[in-house]
C-alpha cells in the first residue's frame, strides 16, 4: 500500500508539488523562490572584497540559507530513509551512448565512472565537475536567476525575459550535450 | 538611488533592495527561519524522488528521450502560474503581513548570454543549484567540488560585471 513512497515519483505528481512552492513562499512572507542567489549571499558573505555586485545586505536574505540547508536535509532523509534499491531506469539509446564511453555504472542516476574523487583528475571528469560548476555559477548570475528563479518562479508570473532565459537554458544544454560531451566523454 | 552598484540590479532571485542600509536587516523570526528550513527539506524531497538531481534524467532531456524532465518543469510552471493568478485575485496580504507584489523582470542580454553559459554547465554537471545541495545531501561528496566551483564561477562573474554586456 505504501510502496508508492519508495519507487521514483511520475512527473505529474512532483511538478505541480514543486510549482506550488511560488504561490507559498509569495504568500508567506512576499518572497520569490530562487536558488541560485544563495551562492551570490555566499560571496557576498565570505569573500566580498569590496567588489559592488557583493556589497548589499545579505543578512536580509538570510531565509534562503535556511531553505537550501533543507534541501540538503531532504535529499538526505529522501535517500536514506525514502528509496529501496532499485535498477536505475534509463532510455536505451542513451544506455548505449553512455556504454560506448565506458559510463555503465549509475546505480542512483549519476554515473559513478563520472562522479567520483577519482575521476576528478581525467580530462572528463575536471571538465563535468570543475569546468561545469563554474559555468553554472557564472551563468546563472549573469542571467539573474536559474531553474528555480527563472523557468518556474519568472515564467509563472508571466514575465517574458524570463522564458526567454529558460529558452537561452535550453538551447545551451542542447549545446553542450551535442557538441561537447561526445569529444570528453 | 544607486550608490553601490554602476549598474541596475537585475537578479530575478534577490528580495531585498541592495541599495538599502544595511544596518536596517530585516530581522529573521524563529518561526520564519523554521517554515523555510521545512519547505527546503519538502523541496529536496520532491528534488530527491522526482529524480531531478539525476544526470542521467538531464542528458535524456537534452538529446529528446523521454519526457520526464519535461513534464516536472512544465507542470511546475503550469501550478505556479494558477497560484500566482489566485493569490492577485484574492488579493491577501502574506503571512507577515506585508503586500504582496511582483516585481517585472526587465530585458538584459545577461538573459541571453547568461543563460545561454549556465545552459552548458547544466549539461556538463546534470544539476542546476538546487539539484547541487540536494546531491551532496544525497552523498555524492565530490558534487562539494562543483558547489565550491559555482561559488567561483558567481564570484568571477561579479568581479567582472562592470566589463560584460548587459
Amino acid at each position: 500500500m505504501f510502496d508508492w513512497i519508495f519507487t521514483p515519483w511520475p512527473w505529474y505528481v512532483a511538478g505541480p508539488l514543486l510549482g506550488l512552492t511560488v504561490p507559498l513562499f509569495m504568500w508567506i512572507d512576499n518572497k520569490r523562490l530562487g536558488i541560485s542567489s544563495v551562492l551570490r549571499h555566499i560571496c557576498a558573505a565570505a569573500i566580498p572584497a569590496k567588489i559592488p555586485f557583493f556589497s548589499y545586505n545579505w543578512r536580509s536574505e538570510r531565509w534562503n540559507l535556511f531553505f537550501v540547508f533543507g534541501i540538503f536535509i531532504g535529499a538526505l532523509l529522501a535517500t536514506n530513509l525514502l528509496t529501496t534499491p532499485a535498477t536505475f531506469q534509463i532510455d536505451a539509446r542513451l544506455q548505449t551512448y553512455l556504454a560506448s564511453h565506458q559510463i555503465t555504472q549509475y546505480p542512483r542516476g549519476l554515473p559513478e565512472d563520472l562522479f567520483s574523487w577519482d575521476s576528478l583528475f581525467t580530462l572528463r571528469g575536471f571538465i563535468c565537475m570543475v569546468v561545469g560548476g563554474f559555468l553554472v555559477g557564472f551563468g546563472t548570475r549573469y542571467a539573474g536567476g536559474c531553474t528555480s528563479g527563472h523557468a518556474i518562479t519568472g515564467i509563472s508570473q508571466f514575465q517574458w525575459p524570463s522564458l526567454l532565459a529558460t529558452i537561452c537554458f535550453m538551447l545551451g544544454g542542447i549545446f553542450a550535450t551535442y557538441c561537447i560531451l561526445p569529444f570528453i566523454l | 538611488m544607486q550608490t553601490n552598484t554602476t549598474l541596475q540590479e537585475t537578479d530575478i532571485e534577490l528580495n531585498t533592495d541592495p541599495c538599502a542600509d544595511s544596518s536596517a536587516t530585516t530581522p529573521l523570526p524563529f518561526s520564519l527561519a523554521l517554515t523555510f528550513l521545512v519547505a527546503g527539506v519538502y523541496f529536496g524531497v520532491l528534488l530527491t524522488k522526482a529524480q531531478v538531481i539525476s544526470w542521467i534524467r538531464i542528458q535524456e532531456m537534452f538529446h529528446f528521450q523521454y519526457f520526464h524532465m519535461y513534464g516536472v518543469i512544465g507542470s511546475a510552471i503550469i501550478t505556479g502560474a494558477l497560484g500566482v493568478q489566485v493569490l492577485r485575485y484574492i488579493k491577501i496580504r502574506s503571512v507577515t503581513q506585508q503586500a504582496i507584489t511582483i516585481r517585472k523582470v526587465t530585458f538584459q542580454k545577461g538573459q541571453i548570454l547568461g543563460g545561454l553559459i549556465f545552459g552548458i554547465g547544466w549539461a556538463l554537471t546534470g544539476a542546476c543549484p538546487g539539484p547541487i545541495f540536494a546531491v551532496i545531501g544525497s552523498g555524492y561528496s565530490v558534487f562539494i567540488v562543483i558547489l565550491v566551483s559555482a561559488l567561483a564561477g558567481t564570484w568571477v562573474y561579479g568581479r567582472l560585471r562592470n566589463r560584460l554586456p548587459h
